[in-house]
């Protein structure tokens, strides 16, 4: 296959194989012993774009149905709201373009076979499915469209993508938050089903997360033992960012901006009060965001503490309550990334994110590698923490032992 | 110091390219504009395939004198390879990160023998 470079001087690329692709991450993986280290992504992402044909016809109500297949089957019209970006680069992240022509067995649903095939390569044992065009259900203008999309999704996600990943996949179901009845029905209908440890809420949205209304689903999925994720996502349409003239922009601004929005509200109105036992996750927004929140909000809390009544410590302290993927850490600079570490308690409240497939992907080794965390932290952060957290058994006698050393063993 | 077959100049066209075995790692050769570079295959970034993606010209932002800007424009002069990976973009004819001039690849020797190229350990 051809890739066009330099002017439009053609290179030719030979087809996407994940597994060659990710070679070096496997010789990683093997150098470092991961298989008897539990290793958990809990940040990882399919195209369920390339499934819609499969996903809508779960859709519930007849004209929606109706309405979103016949435009596919005619090849045209837009179902989820797209953005502009640009990330594969020009071509430069050669899996985007290459997508297509990696060759997958017969039989078997093309998503299981690719997820295998990267999480094998980097020792993962376990990912957290996320979908990717999906992540900007929050900016559609119906409401109603919304409630369908996420309701197909799930079923599909639930009743055929799960089944088919031996238990190594496991899910955060999205929530059409704008419809809080909808998304009580929706917590009520998956939250029991194998494989979903909660519910996600895609953050590229302005609605207000501490709205009354919310209250109730917040509550179901507290009540029944299950996670609340916040999975960000950059915005070129958002009106802050029209000025930007550079996707690296908007992306390095869009992922922290929601995350910052959303938490705040989510701190400032007491929500860790009102749901203690509620495990709330941050999900790809990297870390550098994290200290500069938590000093802001101390800093506006320690003066106006009449605004945020129900807090009965800091808002930094809350937010030391919650956990955060790691993608994309930012490793530029060992000092400050190291406080960040201190600040946010990593060792019991950071969980490793790959990110795989999108462009910014991050390996084990990134937690693995810095020089300043101990056994314990190493081993928390890449999958120990998730472990307890969602309840996943580990894969071989060596990765329970290491569950039990450093107390993260539940199961069983 | 060691030397590996890398392959026959006749065959080895310009713009090309060959990853090769060196010990325990591994180096990818490329044949541009009539000279070969040889670097280590492993991104300085997380370990990817440094040499295995695309070649292409660096990209310039050109100013005017009152620097007003004349928009984004494909060097004439300078290549780079990318780390297939992330992005990392390299300099062909250094191996420095353009991103970082101090994070630099590590450089093999190339050497000719009659029509047989051969990388230097």
């Amino acid at each position: 296959m051809d890739l066009i470079a330099d002017r439009g001087r053609r290179v030719t690329v030979e087809e996407l194989n994940t597994t060659k692709l990710l070679a070096h991450a496997a010789e990683q993986a093997r150098d470092r012993k991961f298989e008897d280290v539990m290793i958990v992504d809990c940040d990882a992402h399919h195209y369920e774009n390339e499934n819609f044909s499969e996903i809508l016809p779960f859709m519930e109500n007849d004209v929606f149905r109706q309405l979103t297949m016949s435009g596919r089957a005619k090849g045209r019209h837009s179902i989820v709201p797209g953005q502009i970006g640009y990330q594969d680069m020009g071509g430069r992240v050669t899996r985007y373009p290459l997508r297509n022509s990696e060759k997958t067995e017969p039989g078997r649903l093309r998503d299981a076979q690719l997820g295998e095939r990267w999480m094998d390569a980097m020792g993962v044992d376990y990912s957290c499915l996320f979908p990717t065009g999906m992540l900007n259900v929050g900016l559609h203008p119906q409401k109603e469209m919304e409630v369908e999309l996420c309701w197909a999704y799930n079923r599909w996600l639930t009743e055929v993508v799960l089944p088919e990943h031996h238990g190594r996949f496991y899910t955060q179901l999205a929530l059409p938050i704008s419809d809080p009845d909808a998304s009580l029905r929706q917590v009520e209908k998956f939250g029991h089903c194998k494989g979903v440890t909660g519910f996600m809420v895609t953050t590229v949205r302005t609605l207000p997360v501490h709205d009354n209304s919310l209250m109730k689903v917040y509550r179901a999925i507290e009540e029944r033992g299950l996670s609340l994720a916040f999975h960000s996502g950059p915005n070129w349409g958002e009106p802050v960012f029209k000025g930007c003239n550079r996707f690296l922009s908007v992306h390095a601004l869009g992922f922290s901006f929601y995350n910052i929005l959303h938490c705040t509200n989510w701190v400032i109105n007491g929500m860790g009060e009102r749901f203690p036992k509620l495990p709330v996750i941050w999900i790809e927004a990297g870390l550098a965001w994290i200290p500069f929140l938590m000093q802001r909000l101390d800093h506006e809390y320690m003066m106006r503490p009449s605004e945020a009544p129900l807090l009965k410590k800091k808002p930094s302290d809350y937010m030391r309550d919650m956990f955060y993927s790691s993608q994309p850490m930012e490793i530029q600079d060992m000092d400050a990334l190291e406080c960040t570490f201190r600040m946010i308690n990593a060792e019991t409240q950071l969980l490793y994110a790959s990110d795989y497939p999108h462009w910014d992907f991050d390996l084990p080794s990134t937690i693995w590698d810095l020089p300043f965390l101990s056994e314990k932290a190493k081993h928390n952060i890449v999958g120990g923490t998730a472990a307890r957290l969602f309840k996943l058994e580990p894969r071989n006698e060596a990765q329970k032992q290491n569950l039990i050393k450093y107390g993260n063993y539940t199961a069983g | 110091m060691a030397e590996q077959f890398v392959g026959r100049l006749s065959e080895f066209e310009d713009g090309a390219r060959q990853i090769v075995k060196l010990g325990n790692t591994e180096v990818g050769i490329f044949r541009h504009e009539g000279e070969f570079f040889a670097y280590s295959n492993y991104c300085l970034h997380q370990g990817g395939p440094a040499c295995e993606g695309l070649t292409i010209a660096r990209v310039e932002e050109h100013l005017r004198e009152d620097k007003t800007s004349m928009g984004l424009f494909f060097s004439e002069t300078e290549m780079n390879f990318v780390c297939p990976w992330h992005g990392y973009e390299y300099d062909m004819k250094t191996g420095e990160c353009i991103s970082d001039r101090r994070l630099k690849l590590k450089r093999f020797d190339v050497v000719q023998k009659g029509d047989d190229i051969y990388v230097v350990a």
